[in-house]
């Protein structure tokens, strides 16, 4: 292998190491129009007038839209393919405003002091409403969020609107009484995981333009150029072919930008004054009015024998969508669908789930994408079983996880092809020297060091939904043009993309040209999230070179006048098998666009797959703590990964390095918190801290490979698994060192403490 | 108000207002490697150095640069090329965002700082957030970049 | 966001004064790392730095320290580490980050009085003075509990002593606010107890200083600290978490002291 697991550099790294300008805001056109939009102080009310004359005199202001200006079409912004599961139950701006710091009026001018100027001057008259803030009291609350007519869901959700209720759904396979009605112990339990931001460091922002041929084009800072493209048409009351998106370098994404979250705005100004127009969130912004991560209440009861093997798993998930409904019931559905069959064997499940909305900001997606949440709940349950067991928690695991070729009922009946999840347990366990360590040790006089762990699975892309087209040209010189609609959000799969080209076609790294995303340009890709990129945006590579591949050898066959099965490829050149005839590729390219002595070559192939293999992890920590103050420091985090084949060793390990420190922060103080009217208390890094470089301690990860048949040399995803170990792992370590169950997030000093007080 | 600034070398002469901040100012004469990510002072990516000190642009007034030099990424391009490349492969510049205030924060530590240990270098860039690597890649790139200047 | 009308570079502390007290929101520049999240217009900002005002001067029995001294130089002097050891390092290195500590000012930092105030807590601890261009000379816990008034700080005046003090926080991440300061000073046989971010602004706690001149046992000082200040929940952490981190790090201070 030339360059399959191997540390290659991105290809895009010197631009970005040397500052180039070569994201969003970095690009504006001259002469564009700001756009900022006025905001709902209110978490619930209704607009009863909106007077914006005033606010249209300032001087430089071109454009004040309220809800009477745009048009009623019911739409959502969930980054999700054709037919969306999530409702359709937003307008661009609504009588309505759902929580505090959703849209009122959208004001388009020449100057951010001008559209300051402006927001003073709109004058504004609500009827304020009581909100419901409380996720938990929502469902059947008396106070309806979308009392509209015409809410519609594309296919049934098992949602309500009447009730509250987004989504819901229930399914038990097995004999659930019987399962619990044979196991010697069941332990139940109830947990809280909290909306925490993805806090990429680019916020969204997006500008727009009309082109030559009055096509409104957006470049955005997306994850999902084409569903953007889908959205934007949809909402704006236009056929697709009159909108283009094209995505440049993007600052991190983690979800945040898998919903369409600043590009309406100025579309729609566009659209109507046909400027261009731009609009770039602040950090505030990006805070208090895009998505989070859904907080969910799980209760979870597992049965079990004496010996630890799981009999029984009932897990209900209570989630919060918040105002909207983006990404409701698919979040929640991998609370239950990505964790329960890490304990495949199992007899009877039961997995059931209600979304409800209420009036804080719209949850939406978020690395991990509900797996975390579950996760937290699941494995600290099995961790307290373990205790109540007395059985090690490794052994725990290694009694009750799937094996490969086993069928996996809670995981939608796939059968496993790939797994090293014992290997990963075994060597997370030497790594942080388990035995030695197990639970606890006194390491002074207020301190203890303890360990904790947790096993975790996702997914790869959504399984015979996701979409992934490429293509690729060979140009005049030899080299080749691989057009992908996968958007690298700084992950680096422009990078591991053009590694499996050049496997594939045998050529070095810089033989193959990789373009940014446009959706006029690119085939399509449903986009960067549920981590797909490389497992099948990665083996559509394939297909596609091998393709290609195919057409070349057929050209040169013709051109040398042999049969193609005489035709050896070596990268370089086409060689008859005797040796005797020669073609390079360069004669090659150059032949097929000049006096024509083949057809213009290129392929594309698309790629869909029928299953979704699981990538699996295991996290293991050790934590120092102090019993006096509850502080908390991370002495080393094991992570041990199964992603299948490694393509790219360097940015696997980064990504799984990042995931951890991001489920770090998740674990131990990222929350966001509303005060009693429904305002976003933490709403900046000031407030909303992540994690800073004093605070992750010393993270060591290890790869143990299975290998996917499925997978693009055998490779699986790495994205998301690896934020989903930390919350467990850590409260699992805080209750081996302290005896204090933290079951609700962030895992606080406080919450340590205090539970320790209460002992 | 008038000011005099140069910026990488380069003497600029503008009439600007009072409030503007010094990242709008240098990102309007074309220096776009500056970035911000937020508000509030806490992300470090619109790291500057104002005479050879590392300062946080969106805090400091640019008629506080007037008469001062100030230096930004694109001034040091080859420094950064070098660095930057101990940074790629460890593949820890990922979204690149957060890379130049980064760069120039871990410049200034450079000659700041002699033979800095683990801990003072995690100290010395506690205030450059990055939400992607976990840390990790950066501390392994900075290392052995520091040994081979060594 | 701060809008600012006119920047004023005043050329000598009378003017900078004249100039503050002419105009109602007419402001004085510091690090501007705080001011400039306001929300306020300011008709005039007022820009001390050509008054020499960024200096740490050892004096015969003091060490003055200007307004317009960062928060790094501070970490950074020789002097005052002469004096006071790592203290000051070890106060404020959490602070952010270093280039934010590079403009951040001291003056900007003590005379907002913010209760989050690592230097603050610190500075109470010590024996400080404030030189006021308006109301002179005073004691800086006095500073602290008169009533916020237009003033232009000029700088800091710290006495030189044979002092011994140790710096304790709590925080939820390395450079967050502070859920909990202690500051605890020796001088031969006088102690200074400091708490801070309670989540109010810093404040000696005179029956604890008290019962430890009086001999009494840690246990009991740290107590009596807790009993006499108040303390209050806010985002971070609830006032009982902050009673009992107060009592354990003022113990902890005093076991470090004694």
């Amino acid at each position: 292998m030339r360059y399959i697991s191997k540390d290659v550099k991105k290809i895009d790294a010197t631009a970005l190491v040397t500052g180039k300008p070569v994201y969003t805001a970095d690009m504006l056109p001259k002469e564009c129009l700001v756009v900022k939009v006025l905001r709902s102080p209110h978490a619930y009310a209704r607009i009863k007038s909106i007077n914006k004359a005033i606010a249209l005199k300032v001087p430089g202001i071109e454009a004040v839209y309220t809800y009477e200006d745009v048009p009623r079409i019911r739409f959502t912004m969930a980054g999700q393919s054709y037919p969306e599961p999530s409702p359709y139950d937003r307008y661009i701006l609504e009588e309505y405003v759902r929580y505090v710091g959703d849209v009122v009026a959208i004001v388009a001018g020449e100057s951010e002091e001008a559209i300051s100027k402006a927001f003073k001057l709109i004058k504004v008259e609500y009827e304020v409403f009581e909100p419901v803030l409380d996720f938990t009291k929502a469902l059947d609350h008396p106070i309806v969020i979308h009392p509209e007519e015409d809410y519609h869901n594309n296919f049934p959700i098992g949602g309500d609107r009447m009730r509250n209720l987004c989504a819901s759904e229930s399914m038990v396979y097995g004999d659930l009484e019987a399962a619990f009605a044979e196991s010697d112990v069941i332990v139940e339990n109830v947990y809280h995981t909290k909306a925490n931001a993805q806090a990429m460091m680019e916020t969204f922002r997006t500008y727009s333009y009309l082109d030559h041929n009055g096509r409104l084009t957006l470049v955005s800072s997306t994850q999902i150029p084409f569903h953007v493209r889908r959205h934007v048409a949809r909402a704006l009351g236009l056929s697709k072919t009159k909108v283009r998106v094209i995505k440049p370098r993007i600052g991190g994404g983690f979800g945040a930008k898998q919903t369409m979250v600043s590009e309406i705005y100025p579309a729609f100004v566009t659209q109507k004054t046909g400027k261009p127009a731009a609009m770039i969130f602040t950090r505030e912004e990006t805070f208090k009015a895009s998505t989070s991560r859904h907080e969910m209440q799980i209760r979870v009861k597992v049965g079990s024998d004496k010996e630890g093997n799981i009999k029984a798993i009932d897990l209900y998930t209570l989630s919060n969508t918040g105002a909207y409904g983006e990404h409701a019931s698919t979040v929640v559905g991998l609370s239950g669908h990505k964790t329960i069959p890490l304990y495949n064997k199992a007899k009877a499940f039961k997995f059931s789930y209600d979304v409800v909305y209420s009036n804080t900001m719209s949850a939406g997606a978020f690395r991990g994408y509900g797996a975390t949440q579950g996760i937290f709940a699941l494995e600290s349950i099995m961790n307290e079983l373990a205790s109540k067991l007395g059985i090690d928690p490794v052994e725990l695991r290694l009694k009750n996880i799937a094996q490969e070729g086993e069928v996996m009922p809670a995981y939608y009946d796939n059968r496993l092809e790939s797994t090293a999840l014992k290997e990963c347990l075994l060597k997370g366990k030497e790594l942080i020297g388990w035995d030695e360590k197990y639970p606890y040790k006194q390491v002074g006089k207020n301190k203890v060091r303890s360990v904790g762990m947790a096993m975790t699975m996702q997914g790869s892309a959504i399984a015979n939904i996701d979409v992934a087209a490429v293509e690729i040209r060979l140009g005049d010189d030899g080299f080749y043009t691989l057009m992908i609609g996968a958007t690298d959000m700084g992950t680096g799969c422009d990078t591991i993309l053009a590694q499996i080209a050049a496997e594939c076609l045998d050529c070095e790294m810089d033989k193959i040209v990789v373009t940014g995303v446009d959706t006029d340009i690119s085939p399509f890709d449903a986009g960067s999230y549920a981590s797909s990129t490389t497992y099948l945006t990665g083996q559509a590579v394939i297909n596609t070179c091998e393709a290609l591949k195919e057409k070349m050898i057929k050209a040169a066959a013709k051109v040398l006048e042999v049969s193609k099965e005489e035709i050896i490829f070596t990268g370089e050149q086409f060689e008859t098998s005797d040796g005797n005839k020669v073609l390079t590729l360069k004669e090659l390219g150059e032949g097929q666009v000049v006096g024509n002595m083949s057809e213009y070559l290129s392929a594309t192939k698309s790629h869909s797959s029928p299953t979704s293999p699981p990538p699996f992890m295991t996290g293991f920590v050790e934590l120092e703590i102090d019993t006096e103050t509850g502080e908390m420091e991370i002495i080393d985090y094991v992570g041990v990964v199964d992603c299948g084949t490694v393509i790219n060793t360097s940015l696997a390990r980064i990504q799984a390095e990042g995931g951890i420190v991001q489920g770090i922060g998740m674990a131990l103080y990222e929350d966001i918190q509303y005060n009693a009217q429904g305002k976003m208390m933490n709403n900046s890094f000031m407030q909303y801290k992540i994690p800073s470089r004093l605070d992750v301690g010393k993270i060591r990860v290890a790869f143990e490979s299975s290998y996917e048949p499925t997978g693009p040399f055998g490779a699986k995803s790495i994205g998301e698994v690896v934020i989903n170990t930390p919350s467990p792992a850590l409260a699992h370590a805080v209750f081996n060192g302290t005896g204090v169950a933290v079951r609700e997030l962030p895992i606080t000093p406080e919450k340590i403490v205090m539970g320790m007080l209460k002992q | 108000m008038k000011i005099r600034v140069w910026i990488n070398e380069k003497l600029y002469e503008d009439e600007v207002a009072a409030d503007l901040m010094l990242i709008d100012y240098i990102r309007s004469k074309g220096y776009y490697s500056v970035k911000r990510g937020c508000e509030t002072t806490n992300c470090g990516l619109c790291t500057v150095w104002l005479e050879g000190v590392p300062v946080l642009s969106c805090a400091v007034l640019a008629v506080r640069a007037h008469g001062k030099k100030v230096t930004t990424l694109e001034g040091l391009e080859e420094e950064a090329r070098v660095f930057g490349d101990f940074l790629a492969k460890e593949g820890a510049e990922q979204c690149g965002f957060c890379s130049p205030g980064f760069i120039m924060n871990v410049l200034a530590m450079k000659r700041e700082l002699k033979n800095p240990g683990e801990q003072d270098i995690k100290a010395y860039l506690a205030g450059n957030l990055c939400r992607c690597t976990g840390y990790m890649g950066q501390l392994r790139a900075i290392q052995a970049y520091l040994q081979e200047e060594a | 966001m701060i809008t600012i009308k006119e920047y004023f570079v005043a050329n000598s502390l009378e003017e900078a004064y004249n100039k503050l007290v002419s105009g109602k929101n007419n402001s004085i520049l510091g690090g501007m790392m705080w001011l400039r999240m306001q929300n306020k217009r300011v008709p005039v900002a007022i820009d001390l730095s050509q008054l020499g005002l960024n200096q740490i001067e050892e004096k015969e029995d003091v060490i003055e320290i200007g307004a317009m001294t960062s928060l790094r130089q501070m970490e950074e002097s020789k002097v005052l580490e002469a004096y006071f050891g790592p203290l000051f390092k070890e106060a404020f290195s959490h602070i952010v980050g270093t280039q934010f500590r590079n403009t951040a000012t001291i003056g900007g930092s003590v005379f907002s009085r913010f209760g989050f105030s690592d230097p603050l807590t610190v500075l109470l601890a010590l024996d400080v003075k404030v030189e006021l261009y308006g109301a002179g000379i005073m004691s800086l816990e006095k500073f602290m509990k008169l009533p916020p008034k237009k003033d232009l700080l000029v700088k800091l005046i710290l006495r030189k002593q044979n002092l011994k003090a140790v710096y304790k926080c709590q925080r939820q991440t390395a450079t967050d606010f502070p859920n909990l300061t202690v500051c605890i000073s020796k001088t031969d046989h006088h102690y200074k107890i400091v708490v801070g971010a309670r989540p109010s602004k810093a404040k000696l706690a005179y029956s604890g200083m008290k019962k430890l001149q009086d001999g009494c046992e840690i246990d009991e000082v740290a107590e009596a600290v807790v009993r006499e200040l108040n303390f209050g929940t806010n985002i971070r952490a609830s006032k009982d978490y902050r009673m009992h981190l107060a009592k354990v790090l003022v113990r902890r201070g005093l076991e470090e002291l004694i």
